[in-house]
């Protein structure tokens, strides 16, 4: 694969809070306008790496480049420039608490200066009825439930029409319905924007829905990667084992 | 580990450094947000009004009453206005209200930073092209630092006010005399260097506050943390200021 076809290559990544170290030489291409999706167990540092390719965090060493652009060689305006060619849905939703849920999907907008009034008020009703919540709009994030609330994450994450979406942890203690509504928002987000889509999840159900590259994260680095039909047959022992797991697990319920 | 001693004073005192620079970068820029001033310098202002007039009034109180019945022993019981009013506009309406709002407002910014940051809100903020110093932190510090000095002048006439009522009222001393050795001694420096004390207890607070509620880790127990980190620095921070101010000044 050629390198422009990548919109975010990871190369050498290496991060460390004091001494545990998280990410220890990773290396990742993410393909763009496909969906990636990084699986691994909790606390092996899916949410540090999907950090990184914001510039959220930086690393201790190694080189995040968005579309070409080494991110460490940026100063915080420029940063904050760049990052608007994403947006990102956090796991507990991340709204802010003291606005409505309007106010909360147009915030990107205004923050960025997109449209007149009228033009964004339109907007958020349409990335609202995309998540099925046009009548939400007047409430607090109060008052809707864990589910709704991150529904509301999704839509203020695209409402600027990013090209690069990032989905943490997006299923994760849902219902099962809720799940698949969430599962194919994410496939129709990326078949209608033709946005990139980076999500971490270790919810193997909505991974094998929503992926076109399955990598698998584990001790700090990409063990393997590849396309859901490859992924299920890859006789790795760590992924073996997650699968394993993950599918046992899933059996007992 | 500490590599150094007091490494944690020192992190602590660059982090301020830090927040305190951001805040100046970024106050010139736009897009400027007057209603979120606004509403903060209701919140830390207008809402703390109450408080910082009852702590003045009984401070200026009790210090009529201690000072009459020690002045009197050598039959000075005159000066008490002037021993009050002095007091409470060069030193204690400054310091006592700093005081009040380092509970009141400090921890206030504290404890919703703190849960912005665990929640991830502040990391939102920064993905939607938007720097948390300047959004959050701006307002707040400016909002405080411009409030301090008026609750301060407020103060200084309840303080003066709650002396004239004690001396004047419990104590049977001559109403116009009273009045007229509370501002006898008084000069328009004392005045100010009161107000100059408060704007900067008032920076202080707020941008102890923010830093304490930005850098927050770890759930709610973090919050709680950094609630509490608020109060005690921002105290601190008052008591010492105070002292070089003071030098300072006069």
């Amino acid at each position: 694969m050629s390198p422009e076809n990548n919109i975010v290559e990871l190369r050498g990544l290496r991060k460390a809070f004091g001494k545990k170290v998280i990410l220890d030489g990773l290396d990742l291409d993410v393909p763009r306008g496909e969906s990636t999706v990084i699986i691994g167990g909790s606390g092996t540092g899916k949410s540090v790496l999907l950090k990184h390719m914001i510039g959220l965090l930086r690393p201790d060493a190694g080189s995040v480049k968005v579309d070409g652009v080494e991110l460490s060689t940026l100063d915080n305006r420029e940063l904050t420039r760049f990052r608007s060619r994403f947006g990102m849905a956090f796991q507990e939703g991340a709204l802010f608490d003291s606005m409505t849920v309007a106010k909360n999907v147009a915030f990107p907008l205004v923050r960025l200066g997109l449209g007149s009034e009228k033009e964004r008020a339109k907007r958020v009703e349409e990335c609202l009825a995309l998540v099925r919540l046009e009548d939400a709009g007047a409430k607090l994030p109060s008052q809707l439930s864990g589910g709704m609330r991150r529904r509301v994450g999704f839509a203020r994450a695209i409402a600027h029409r990013p090209e690069v979406l990032l989905f943490d942890e997006p299923t994760t203690g849902l219902d099962p319905v809720t799940k698949d509504v969430i599962d194919e928002l994410i496939v129709e987000l990326k078949e209608t924007l033709g946005a990139t889509v980076v999500t971490i999840t270790h919810d193997m159900e909505s991974v094998f829905k929503i992926a076109d590259w399955i990598g698998m994260l584990h001790g700090g680095v990409i063990v393997a990667r590849a396309a859901p039909g490859e992924f299920r047959s890859l006789t790795d022992p760590r992924v073996r084992e997650f699968l394993g797991r993950t599918v046992g697990a899933h059996q007992t319920h | 580990m500490s590599v150094l001693p007091f490494e944690g004073f020192f992190r602590e005192v660059g982090r301020f450094g830090r927040i305190l620079w951001r805040v100046l970068a970024w106050t010139p820029r736009p897009p400027y947000d007057f209603r979120e001033l606004g509403r903060q310098m209701v919140r830390v202002g207008v809402d703390s009004l109450p408080v910082v007039m009852l702590t003045a009034m009984f401070t200026g109180m009790v210090m009529a009453l201690q000072t009459f019945n020690v002045l009197a022993r050598f039959g000075a019981e005159r000066y008490v206005g002037s021993l009050v009013s002095l007091s409470m506009v060069r030193e204690l309406a400054a310091v006592l209200s700093g005081l009040v709002l380092a509970g009141r407002a400090g921890s206030a910014m504290g404890a919703e930073l703190g849960t912005m940051r665990v929640t991830e809100q502040i990391d939102a903020l920064e993905v939607m092209a938007t720097d948390p110093v300047h959004y959050l932190v701006v307002p707040r510090v400016w909002a405080t630092t411009i409030m301090m000095p008026l609750l301060v002048l407020l103060a200084d006439g309840m303080g003066i006010w709650g002396g004239y009522l004690v001396a004047v009222v419990l104590m049977g001393a001559n109403p116009v005399s009273h009045m007229d050795n509370t501002f006898r001694f008084m000069e328009v420096s004392d005045l100010t260097s009161g107000l100059i004390k408060a704007a900067a207890f008032g920076l202080l607070i707020a941008a102890i506050g923010c830093q304490q509620g930005l850098y927050t880790r770890g759930g709610a127990e973090g919050v709680g943390r950094a609630t509490t980190r608020s109060v005690v620095l921002a105290s601190i921070a008052i008591l010492i200021s105070d002292f070089f101010l003071t030098k300072l000044l006069f």
